[in-house]
């Protein structure tokens, strides 16, 4: 690697960062700890100074090292207060955070002082991110966490899944739960800190939680969301360093990944947010075409088997229409072949009918079903109708109809109503 | 008032403000601003969106100097107000409409946001007068020598003006912010918006972040804001108090950081954040009610006074028996596990003058001999009420009684005895004392 140009060289580091938060990330954020890596991040500076005192030198290994010990004991502070003391969890990543920052901050102004040896250029880079100031062997070093994250994750995979999605349940099978959390944390912490001459401490943040939140809009099942995560990680690195040649790398490519998030939130399938919407959008419009259907059956109920002509402004009453709302839904069901329609009368066709029949006694038995067995006020069960019919047992449906059929109130359907439309016909003509 | 007490006393100390009092005024000022709405997310456990929201602003401040052509106050204000309300309304979508888990969604708003600023700084504002660094740790040593406004350096005029602002803020909505902050529920039901409160929260907070920036820096106004109400927290349980004593360890930590910073000569906003860090850590430790050696103490004294009554009972059992073996202090002392709290527990019965001892023997005294006679009462009724009343089997009542006779006094010991059919005898067949 060492006939590397520095570009190269920064393309695979930010690309080798991006993968393996991408990947450790999406534990973080299924866990709930999604922020613990903007701690870590804070929590690392006083360590990289520290390490920056004794050794006099900017060497990746021994800064990273010291971050570590910082990083960790942040981790094990934070743990301690909220398990003996009242603070809240938020609080106490607030106060460890800010109040190691603070120490980082007074150690950095001391090791500016003119008396203090050793070549600072760099150090500077664990806030903000400089790329520009890899080595060869930070690349090794990279590589290096990177192989032992990955590993640990294919290695533990089981046992990581099972403490992310259902912690009492693996406590209960006798998995020591603790110390896979611990594993989890100190994996985020061995990115976190590698990450931090790269992208800087904020951004250290994002690297950890966009990634991941991007994967989620895409899919249901870990190992592929750990594989989206590790690629749009990669993608964001490679894209972030490319893109944003002229400015801060870390923010570069935080912002690349937050176009991706973007891009994720609205078009993702199924979780996308104009999926949602359509699906939002098709479930009202449905139920605007049943709330149609039944109104015209119970308005008509009384003729029946005549088909009865309605009037427009019945319908309107029975329901409060908005006029657009209800010259829209008319046309859809003209289109359906439901209704007939001339200027001013409505009649259902016979294949209208039978529908409006179905969903008038599923909403019916429903009505039943809430008033007789589920304690509900009588002014409360007009619910929207939906399939009864799989959600009760059998023998309790037989018997609501039977009782709505006792009262006269079981619309005739599939028997009935295909003979209908023959009779009305010739009537009518 | 704190704050008002220790200004005093600075200007008492100090009859002309030389460099260091304008500092530390400045750093009371904004610790003050900070602490009053810091209370509320801390109360809130939304800390960290004062966190999110001090490094979320950053687009909206260059945004803010772009537009006005100059850091004047208003502008600012305005941006920070802005970015406070896209962020908290970004925030809450996500989590709400797109499922995001709400600490995601806090991570992503607040850094894609901080990212947009650091490339809004680097494309518009580098070379002019707008430092990175400063985002970071702020420049208190520079604020004396800031233009003065109204005789006032800068950063000082600006915190005291959004001190202002939130004490305002705070009496005018004093009952809708506290009972929003405890209940949004009962908020809701008492006819206001808790969303409402949360967002003039949320814009508390960016503005009054926003006015510490250059003094402390984006980091360290967390501190600030959440470092001195989770120590007051610790330390009291009203919220008129919280305040008060949040906005009086601010100004301590201020003050105490000033001189320590002084003293190393080094990051004097740095020094501040620790100092309120290091007061915090005493609170955990110390706080008289919630803290850890007050918990401690009072574990030891329970188990203390379990081991004095079980050394008792022990004794009175003994005498029950009329076994003429004598028990040396030694053996006592075993029977109860031994160690250390089995010597004070039975050093404390001595100078209780519950018992006498001498090297070979123990032996109950006449009052020592009414506690224990209670404390074996306590026992017997229980394993008498577990078998009538809970149909437990003989032998799996003593341990339990064992347990919970030392919590049973006599109130609890006449409703047990109206409750129990038999109250001589003790499933055992032993007697039960009066």
């Amino acid at each position: 690697m060492t006939g590397l140009a520095l570009s190269e060289k920064i393309m695979i580091g930010t690309a080798l960062l991006g993968g393996m938060s991408g990947v450790i990330g999406s534990f973080a954020v299924l866990r709930g700890r999604s922020l613990v890596g903007d701690m870590l991040a804070h929590a690392a500076l006083p360590g990289v100074c520290l390490a920056f005192l004794l050794l006099g030198t900017r060497n990746l290994l021994g800064l990273s090292l010291g971050a570590l010990a910082t990083g960790l004991l942040a981790v094990a502070a934070v743990t301690g207060i909220v398990r003996w003391t009242r603070t809240k969890e938020d609080a106490a990543i607030g106060i460890v955070l800010s109040t190691f920052f603070g120490a980082g901050v007074v150690l950095l102004s001391v090791i500016q002082k003119p008396g203090v040896g050793g070549n600072k250029a760099g150090l500077n880079g664990y806030l903000f991110g400089e790329p520009g100031n890899m080595l060869t062997g930070d690349l090794y070093l990279l590589a290096g966490v990177a192989f032992v994250v990955l590993m640990t994750v294919a290695l533990f995979f089981k046992e990581f899944q099972l403490v992310c999605f259902d912690t009492d349940f693996a406590q209960s099978q006798g998995w020591p739960t603790l110390l896979l959390d611990l594993a989890i944390m100190a994996a985020l912490a061995l990115v976190t800190i590698v990450g931090l001459p790269i992208v800087g401490v904020i951004l250290m943040a994002a690297m950890i939680i966009l990634p991941a939140a991007t994967a989620r809009f895409w899919t249901n099942r870990l190992h592929v969301m750990l594989l989206l995560a590790g690629g749009f990680g990669i993608a964001a690195g490679l894209l972030g360093t490319q893109l944003g040649r002229n400015y801060p790398a870390g923010a570069s490519i935080v912002l690349t990944g937050a176009a991706i998030f973007l891009f994720s939130l609205l078009f993702a399938p199924q979780r996308g947010m104009v999926s949602r919407l359509m699906t939002e959008f098709r479930l009202r419009r449905r139920i605007a075409r049943e709330h149609l259907l039944r109104s015209l059956y119970e308005l008509g109920e009384s003729q029946l088997p005549e088909l009865a002509e309605l009037h427009l402004e019945q319908i309107v009453a029975d329901r409060y229409w908005k006029p657009r709302t209800l010259e829209r839904l008319l046309d859809i069901a003209v289109d359906s072949n439901w209704i007939k329609r001339t200027d001013q009368t409505i009649q259902l066709t016979p294949v209208g009918l039978r529908h409006a029949a179905e969903l008038t006694k599923t909403h019916r038995l429903w009505e039943l079903y809430l008033m007789q067995h589920a304690d509900i006020a009588a002014d409360h069960v007009d619910r929207d109708a939906d399939e009864v019919e799989h959600l009760l047992p059998e023998s309790l449906l037989l018997q609501l109809q039977q009782q709505l059929a006792d009262e006269g109130r079981l619309p005739l359907i599939i028997s009935e109503v295909p003979k209908s439309p023959h009779e009305i016909g010739t009537d009518n003509t | 008032m704190p704050t008002i007490f220790a200004e005093t006393i600075l200007f008492a100390l100090l009859p002309e403000i030389s460099v260091g009092g304008w500092i530390v005024l400045t750093g009371i000022a904004t610790n003050a601003a900070c602490a009053v709405v810091g209370c509320f997310l801390v109360l809130r456990r939304m800390s960290l969106m004062g966190d999110a929201i001090s490094h979320a602003v950053l687009p909206g401040l260059v945004l803010a100097f772009l537009f006005s052509g100059s850091m004047s106050i208003l502008p600012l204000f305005v941006g920070a107000a802005a970015v406070g309300i896209v962020t908290t309304f970004l925030t809450q979508s996500l989590h709400q409409y797109a499922r995001v888990p709400s600490d995601a969604s806090m991570g992503v708003v607040f850094t894609s946001l901080f990212a947009l600023g650091v490339v809004l700084v680097k494309k518009y504002v580098s070379g002019l007068h707008f430092d990175i660094a400063c985002v970071y740790e702020g420049s208190l040593e520079l604020v004396p020598f800031a233009e003065p406004v109204a005789g006032l350096p800068r950063p000082l005029f600006t915190t005291l003006v959004v001190l202002g602002i939130n004490l305002v803020i705070l009496v005018l909505f004093w009952k809708e912010l506290k009972v929003s902050s405890f209940d949004p529920s009962l908020a809701s039901t008492m006819g206001f918006s808790a969303t409402a409160m949360h967002y003039l929260l949320m814009v508390m907070v960016a503005v009054t972040t926003v006015a510490s920036f250059e003094a402390v820096g984006s980091i360290l106004v967390v501190a600030m804001l959440i470092v001195p109400a989770a120590t007051a927290h610790l330390l009291c349980d009203r919220l008129g108090i919280m305040i008060a004593l949040s906005v009086a360890i601010g100004a301590a930590s201020a003050l105490l950081g000033y001189a320590a910073g002084v003293w190393f000569d080094t990051n004097l906003a740095g020094m501040m954040t620790v100092v309120a860090g290091g007061i915090y850590a005493l609170a955990v430790f110390l706080s008289p009610r919630h803290g850890i050696v007050s918990a401690v103490m009072k574990n030891m004294q329970v188990s203390l006074r379990v081991l004095r009554e079980d050394l008792l009972a022990m004794l009175y059992r003994v005498e029950e028996l009329a076994s003429d073996k004598p028990i040396s202090p030694e053996q006592a002392q075993q029977a109860i596990g031994g160690g250390w709290q089995a010597r004070w527990a039975l050093r404390g019965l001595a100078r209780m003058g519950q018992i006498q001892r001498s090297p070979e023997r123990l032996t109950l005294t006449d009052a020592g001999r009414d506690a224990a006679r209670a404390l074996v009462r306590s026992h017997r009724l229980w394993e008498t009420f577990l078998v009538e009343h809970l149909g437990m089997p003989l032998d799996h009542v003593h341990q339990p009684a064992h347990r919970v006779e030392h919590y049973i006094d006599q109130r609890l010991q006449q409703e047990l005895e109206s409750e129990l059919s038999t109250t001589g005898q003790d499933p055992h067949g032993r007697e039960i004392p009066k």
